[in-house]
């Protein structure tokens, strides 16, 4: 089996358990909601400036809700040493990050197509800009945070406090793509007579995407050795 | 992991230590240091001519610059011996990336502190939320989160690994400070160095280079001693757990 199968097919256990279980996803979910709930507390939501707040919200959700997914991803495999057979089997330690990979992003996007108009809804919030664009940064940005944050989960999942290290590693490692997506995400939304520094924006998360992408997948082996 | 658990337990294996040599290394690297910061503190307050409009305040500036120099250079050297340990797999590497990574914390510390010091007198606020200076701080904040995984439980073999990892992912982020005042273009932080349009800064008067030149060099010796040092009190640390690890044995008998 190639790289790509392996992993695809890790994503599907991982997928198929979720569905059973409904574990984390239901726990992000309702996560978001509480977030936003707390956000209505903070910012009114009848003030005209709570507007200007709607982006960072935003990325506040995806990254909360995402970082109890990430937090699971690796230590659900660790009850019954399932850690082990997975390292055992006939394909290698990239394989293992991009199954993992896979099956968080597809949660994580669900999770942002139910709480993002969820937010837009409670916070009577009218969108100016382009939709296309909006889902277009979302998806750079999760992807990065994702794909990091997997790595890391992997990293620390070897500490017996992971759920204590993995956001102290992660937020700084992944701060600047919060900070290009929450630039990009503001502009597109409010005001798209700026749309070349969203997308100059958008350009260097993506670079940074690309580059510890490809980071990651070169140092997993070191990370999922026995 | 239990398996991890188990070889927690068991006894340190034997590792062979280079025994302490005694070396005139550390005495050359103290009076090294010794005599650069001298001459530094000479150029910088004697030579050097004052500034114009921020007068003595500047002198940080020399300080300033040289402990981010040293900063960026330890965790430069973090990365290289990261790489090495990673390949090699000898404890010598992890024990220098290490302290190295610990030096290198500390001197952010300090550019941290400087920067302030500077910023009340040149911008008139302590803090501001530009680029470098949040990179910066970032930076801080991925090197405690290294040293968190050197403290991490388990065998050091495994922390070891982890944290070779995790110095090699947090060093991509250095040249990003480096160049983020040129990719998020700001007004605020003063270019000295550089060419280019808009990118010319305010330079510098030829008496201060060479005062920031000697503060770089005493503050690089400065940062050898530390190593040195740090890299000795280390694997005396590692000794003494031997000996008492045959204490134990001898105990058990």
């Amino acid at each position: 089996m190639n790289l790509f199968s392996s992993a695809l097919l890790l994503a599907k256990k991982d997928l198929l358990s979720e569905l059973k279980t409904k574990q984390i996803l239901v726990t992000q979910i309702i996560f978001a909601a509480l977030v936003i709930v707390v956000f209505s507390f903070a910012f009114d939501p009848a003030n005209n400036t709570t507007k200007a707040v709607i982006p960072g919200v935003i990325w506040v959700i995806i990254v909360f809700a995402g970082i109890l997914g990430l937090n699971r991803s690796f230590i659900s495999e660790q009850r019954n040493d399932t850690m082990q057979g997975l390292l055992v089997a006939p394909m290698e330690a990239a394989s293992i990050f991009l199954g993992k990979f896979f099956a968080n992003f597809t949660m994580i996007l669900i999770v942002e197509i139910v709480s993002i108009p969820f937010l837009f809804l409670l916070f009577d919030f009218k969108m100016t800009g382009s939709i296309a664009y909006f889902i277009l940064v979302i998806f750079v940005g999760s992807f990065g945070f994702v794909s990091i944050g997997t790595f890391l989960a992997a990293l620390a999942a070897n500490s017996k406090s992971s759920e204590m290290l993995l956001p102290l590693l992660l937020f700084p490692i992944t701060s600047p793509i919060l900070i290009g997506v929450t630039q990009a995400t503001r502009i597109i939304l409010s005001d798209m007579s700026k749309l070349s520094s969203a997308l100059a924006w958008t350009q260097m998360v993506t670079a940074y995407d690309v580059i510890f992408f490809v980071v990651a997948l070169l140092l997993i082996d070191y990370v999922l050795e026995v | 992991m239990s398996m991890n658990l188990e070889r927690e337990k068991t006894s340190l294996p034997a590792a062979q230590l280079p025994n302490a040599k005694s070396s005139s290394l550390p005495k050359l690297l103290f009076y090294g240091t010794v005599i650069s910061m001298l001459a530094s503190l000479y150029f910088i307050f004697i030579f050097a001519e004052e500034e114009k409009t921020m007068g003595a305040a500047q002198k940080i500036f020399y300080f300033h610059v040289s402990s981010a120099w040293v900063a960026f250079f330890a965790f430069f050297v973090t990365c290289v011996l990261s790489i090495l340990f990673l390949i090699k797999r000898k404890r010598i590497f992890d024990t220098y990336a290490y302290v190295s990574a610990e030096i290198g914390v500390v001197f952010t510390l300090i550019v941290l502190t400087t920067g302030p010091i500077w910023a009340k007198s040149a911008w008139n606020t302590w803090w501001v939320w530009e680029p470098r200076l949040i990179t910066t701080l970032i930076l801080f904040f991925i090197y405690i989160a290294y040293i968190m995984i050197r403290h991490m439980d388990g065998v050091w073999d495994k922390k070891a690994r982890l944290a070779a990892v995790f110095g090699i992912i947090g060093f991509v982020d250095v040249p990003i400070v480096f160049f983020a005042i040129r990719w998020w273009q700001t007004k605020l932080h003063p270019i000295v160095f550089g060419e280019g349009q808009n990118q010319s800064g305010g330079g510098i008067a030829p008496t201060m280079l060479v005062a920031l030149l000697v503060s770089i060099a005493a503050f690089t010796v400065l940062f050898a001693y530390l190593l040195n040092k740090g890299v000795t009190v280390e694997n005396m640390k590692l000794k003494v757990e031997q000996y008492k690890e045959k204490i134990r044995e001898s105990l058990d008998k």
